[in-house]
């Protein structure tokens, strides 16, 4: 599905966010990428769809290898590849509506897109999504008059209308109260899953990442340093991924935490929805 | 400080005490020089101006004079300004929309975030400066000239005159719009066309309407003086009253001016707040 060869990426400054990274993601899983601020994180998953130019390396995605294409054929690329964003990058004046259809705009011509008169079909999918995230009803109301966790689920949306063949998701959570945080990462995760969908999700908080991920990938400095299953991180290696600190009380919430979420999850009839009771009842209104 | 030496310990009384002064002597020296020079452009630009005191002297007589000339208005001219108007505040607002349509396009090309090249930002500085160097008169005549006297060639030096204004401003709102917007939106996929049409524009929706209801409003009082030069509006019937010493005429014709420019700050205001 995803492979990534030896991306190396030098700001003009001079500075070397990427050092030959290399990944493959052969099926649908949910990768967290974590990291200090500064590993490149950040730089990595842009580079996937190419909003930072990558300096070396070759990017495949089924296939075509997104690294040599021409910009008018990258456009119809990052028509595959959903994006969410920390700080959610809505378009504030817009309504939601426009929000998630604005995830349709590589679709359809200038002039549908300009006059609003998307595709039936589209409009479907729309209020079908929005229902899924929890804001069913919400569709008129103004992009800035939502709070953070309703954005972040507009900018989920918006990717999912894409039907993307990859996710990519920078520090979703960032932004968000540690409650929402969770909600928000508890539900890319089983969207993500729902529709098998490869999702690369930036994440600097270890334990959503443990908690929620089916493989961990560690980068430092520009380099790839771990890329294991998540009950593989033990102290030793966050200490190589971070650095050095007291890591016992993280990786034990987070094997706690994630054992819950398994039992709920086993627990509830149709499977998943349990770990997300928070925001079924609280967006409705 | 200077090189003087005896400067860095400070200069003392002679009780011993140390004197502070706000600048050094050369310094002082220097800014009474520039005062100076100052005070002698001044000079040399009255006596260039070759005043005649007599009349200076003269004035608040004129002034008198004029104004029982002016009094009282001709109430009864008042239906006839109507018309004049009316044409005035046309070609105010088509020559407003004018600029609004012509200097979007400009401002892409005038902010340094969504300009092509170095090229066209240039070309577009271009069109602004040019635009707003030339006085309104100026492009009025040009344009009077080209078209043949009248609104049309009113309007369109209404529309030129102004491009360079909203242009500017537009292009300023541009520069300061949140990046990740647009960068969410080019991340869908969408071309450069959609990009500015979903991430952009909305963004700087404020900014034009409040821009280009504020250049309406200076419209409304250019508009009524580029008359004068022929090129239609209210300003044609004054440079006749003001042909014929009919001075009544001209009160009533300023009145109405004024009335006018009142108003239509008025509502350029209401319209700004409801937009932002």
């Amino acid at each position: 599905m995803l492979q990534v060869d030896k991306l190396t990426k030098t700001y003009p400054t001079g500075q070397k966010a990427l050092d030959a990274c290399s990944l493959k993601v052969e099926k649908s899983q949910v990768v967290a990428v974590i990291g200090p601020s500064g590993a490149g994180k950040s730089s990595f998953i842009r580079c996937i769809n190419r909003l930072v130019e990558p300096t070396e390396g070759q990017i495949w995605l089924d296939g075509s290898e997104v690294t040599a294409l021409a910009p008018d054929q990258m456009a119809k690329m990052r028509r595959h590849m959903g994006m969410i964003f920390q700080e959610y990058n809505l378009v504030e004046r817009l309504t939601v509506m426009e929000n998630v259809l604005s995830g349709r705009l590589g679709f359809v011509s200038f002039w549908q897109a300009f006059l609003r008169k998307f595709p039936q079909a589209d409009i479907d999918r729309a209020f079908d999504l929005l229902e899924r995230v929890g804001l069913a009803g919400y569709e008129n109301n103004r992009a800035d008059a939502l709070s953070g966790g309703q954005r972040q689920r507009v900018g989920i949306a918006r990717a999912l209308i894409q039907e993307p063949k990859i996710l990519l998701v920078d520090e979703p959570t960032s932004s968000l109260d540690p409650k929402t945080a969770r909600t928000i990462m508890g539900l890319i995760a089983e969207l993500a899953r729902e529709r098998g969908l490869p999702a690369l999700i930036n994440i600097h908080d270890v334990g959503l990442a443990l908690m929620f991920a089916e493989r961990v990938v560690g980068l430092s400095e520009g380099r790839i340093v771990f890329d294991g299953a998540p009950d593989e991180v033990d102290e030793q290696i966050l200490t190589r991924i971070f650095g050095e600190a007291d890591w016992r009380q993280t990786i034990r919430h987070a094997a706690e935490d994630a054992e819950a979420l398994e039992r709920r999850r086993a627990a509830a009839p149709d499977g998943g929805d349990g770990a997300e009771p928070a925001w079924q009842s609280g967006a409705a209104r | 400080m200077t090189g003087d030496p005896s400067m860095a310990d400070g200069i003392y009384t002679p009780t011993g005490r140390r004197i502070w002064r706000r600048r050094s002597r050369p310094e002082t020296l220097r800014r009474f020089g520039l005062w100076l020079i100052g005070v002698m452009i001044v000079v040399w630009a009255i006596t260039g101006l070759n005043v005649h005191w007599p009349f200076v002297l003269d004035a608040p007589q004129q002034v008198a004079d004029l104004a029982g000339r002016m009094m009282p208005p001709a109430w009864s001219f008042t239906g006839e300004i109507v018309a004049p108007m009316i044409e005035t505040i046309n070609i105010a607002t088509l020559g407003t929309i004018l600029a609004c349509v012509l200097s979007i396009p400009v401002a892409l090309l005038a902010a340094q975030n969504t300009t092509l090249n170095r090229t066209t930002l240039w070309i577009a500085r271009v069109i602004v400066v040019t635009s707003r160097s030339i006085n309104e008169l100026v492009w009025a005549i040009i344009f009077a000239a080209i078209f043949g006297p009248g609104p049309l060639a009113g309007v369109i030096a209404i529309g030129i005159r102004s491009i360079g204004f909203t242009a500017k401003l537009i292009a300023e709102g541009i520069e300061e719009i949140d990046r990740g917007q647009v960068e969410a939106i080019a991340a869908t996929g969408a071309s450069r066309a959609k990009v500015i049409a979903y991430g952009i524009l909305p963004q700087i929706m404020p900014t034009i309407v409040g821009v280009v209801t504020f250049r309406w409003d200076i419209n409304i009082r250019q508009s009524s003086v580029i008359g004068l030069v022929g090129a239609g509006g209210i300003g044609i019937t004054l440079n006749s009253a003001m042909n014929l010493f009919n001075w009544p005429q001209v009160t009533i014709i300023l009145i109405a001016i004024f009335i006018v420019v009142m108003a239509s700050e008025w509502v350029s205001n209401l319209l700004r707040k409801q937009f932002t």
